[in-house]
């Protein structure tokens, strides 16, 4: 006796065909759909922006006259956050990575920890600009300052940099530690001369990609107070300040037409930097491809 | 090469006298358990210098085990208990003022499968003197060569010596894993199958370094293949079920062993 009735098979095969069809379509309108609205906005904010983009965009202060106006304040305000950002978060995330990958202890303690880990990565940013504005500008009385604003955001994208460091340093084969434990070298040695060298690149690109998604955040910026318009650049981190975010929302508030096509030109500014930085990312990630 | 001639000479000398050779290892009633598992029960074994010491048994027996617990590798399993002692030169390596680190620049390992760093080849044999503080450019350039040349791969690898490791056959890979061991200057050398990855020629290759290194080493291999542990081994321990069956010479385990067990195992009727 056979389980396989071949007679049925054949009869039901072109309606197993037909599914597999009508599937493939709904997946392909899927991607579809996230892709047509993509490039409806591109188009929408390039030919609304482009007229705007020019030498004296980036020159010029904020001005009543949407003509006149320029985003020198907002970019020399994003760099100086970057400049806070990026080592802040850093060294704390890859800090933590290490610390919970080679040397804590397998216990409910760590598990706990990891797990909250990435259950923060998901917490709203709003909820982020609401702990740096009790903590940082507040309790530490650090003013609405870029120091504030970039210890604000360094916490925000902490979570995203430390699970990809953690997955990059999981990453590097048990063996390579075995062989630098079984020479006498101590866990540090082992870290900086056999973990570190082999995850860099997996650390580099989750950084990145987290510093990008830094640049472009506005809601923490809104809750710190951080001013839209300033006619002055910052002098120094406890200066006070505007982003380019905080700049675009600005305009697109105004009623007139003409600021929110100088909107559209901030925005084509902030892509522009963002896709700079992701390919920055995906540059690395090719070049170190894992070599085992 | 002429003081291994030498050694060799030598070897058969002293055995005629019947001098003892000193202990390396002296393992008493060691038990080791994984959680709940109990995989090494009551453990005596007494290693000497300068021999090979062939670690035999089936599957799961605790052979790997063992050797692991010889340089305290076997601690980065969380869940490992031990009780008894091994002493090590007549000091007992669980003893808390006894640094890991250390017990390992004296105790070298060679692991299954070949496991160089993703750097090259200098650097891989340079690792272990660099972390013990050696900077000096002409000293590592010694150690290096030196290195290369006591795991018979000098000749091979010498023009590119900058070049990823990973570039190299898994026997070659073994090899510079063994040159990597001698660049600490180890007193013993653990090999924990060595040979397991290795196509029969690498792996002829490894058993004939094997017996040049014991004039200047005390080797511990754990092996798989009785073959391998008959041609090289001056000892052999036979595991079974985490207990030491039998442990004499070579020759007195492969001709006449005294354990029915050892008898079934090394004739292939079990493992």
């Amino acid at each position: 006796m056979k389980y396989i009735d071949h007679q049925s098979v054949a009869a039901n095969t072109k309606s197993r065909i037909a599914k597999n069809l009508v599937l493939k379509g709904v997946f392909f309108a899927a991607t579809m759909f996230g892709l047509i609205v993509l490039a409806i906005l591109l188009y929408r904010v390039i030919t609304q922006g482009s007229g705007y983009l020019s030498v004296e965009f980036f020159l010029n202060f904020a001005s009543r006259i949407p003509e006149q106006s320029g985003i020198k304040a907002a970019i020399v305000g994003s760099i100086y956050l970057m400049l806070v950002v990026a080592p802040v978060s850093i060294f704390l995330g890859v800090g933590t990575a290490i610390y919970l990958e080679e040397y804590a202890k397998k216990s409910k303690g760590s598990t706990f920890i990891k797990i909250n880990i990435s259950n923060l990565a998901g917490v709203p940013s709003v909820v982020f600009g609401l702990l740096g504005l009790t903590i940082f500008v507040r309790y530490f009385g650090l003013g609405i300052s870029i120091l504030a604003a970039g210890l604000t955001m360094s916490l925000l994208i902490l979570p995203i940099i430390i699970v990809a460091s953690q997955e990059a340093v999981r990453a590097v084969p048990k063996e390579l530690r075995e062989a630098s434990y079984a020479m006498g070298a101590t866990k540090w040695q082992t870290i900086l001369r056999v973990v570190l060298p082999a995850s860099i690149p997996g650390i580099l690109t989750g950084s990145i990609l987290a510093l990008s998604r830094a640049i472009g955040e506005t809601a923490p910026l809104v809750v710190l107070g951080i001013p839209t318009v300033l006619m002055f650049t910052p002098d120094g981190f406890l200066s006070t300040f505007t982003a380019l975010p905080m700049q675009i929302y600005d305009w697109t508030l105004r009623p007139q037409v003409a600021f929110h096509h100088a909107a559209a030109a901030g925005i084509i500014v902030l892509m522009a930097l963002l896709i700079f930085m992701n390919s920055i990312a995906v540059f690395i990630r090719n070049k170190y491809q894992k070599r085992w | 090469m002429t003081t291994t001639v030498l050694n060799k000479v030598e070897i058969p000398a002293q055995q005629t006298q019947t001098t003892e050779k000193s202990s390396v290892y002296k393992t008493n009633q060691l038990n080791l358990w994984y959680g709940t598992n109990h995989a090494l029960k009551n453990i005596d074994l007494d290693i000497k210098e300068n021999e090979v010491t062939a670690i035999i048994g089936p599957s799961g027996c605790g052979k790997s085990t063992y050797i692991k617990t010889l340089n305290r590798m076997i601690e980065t399993i969380p869940s490992v208990k031990t009780s008894g002692e091994i002493n090590y030169r007549g000091r007992n390596i669980f003893n808390k003022d006894y640094q890991v680190e250390e017990l390992r620049t004296k105790v070298g390992m060679v692991f299954q499968k070949p496991n160089p760093f993703p750097k090259s080849i200098y650097d891989n044999v340079a690792y272990g003197p660099r972390i013990h503080g050696v900077k000096n450019k002409k000293i590592l350039d010694q150690i290096v060569e030196k290195s290369l040349r006591g795991a018979a791969i000098w000749e091979e690898v010498k023009d590119r010596l900058n070049e990823n490791a990973y570039g190299l056959s898994g026997g070659q890979q073994q090899r510079i894993c063994i040159a990597r061991c001698l660049a600490i200057e180890p007193d013993v050398i653990l090999m924990d199958e060595p040979t397991s990855a290795l196509d029969p020629i690498s792996t002829l290759k490894v058993e004939e370094l094997v017996q040049e290194l014991k004039s200047s080493y005390s080797i511990i291999i754990v092996t798989h293949n009785m073959q391998q542990a008959a041609r090289i081994s001056d000892k052999t321990a036979f595991f079974l079920h985490g207990e030491v069956v039998e442990y004499d010479t070579t020759d007195k385990i492969f001709s006449n062993p005294s354990d029915k067990r050892t008898e079934d195992y090394i004739s292939g009727r079990f493992g």
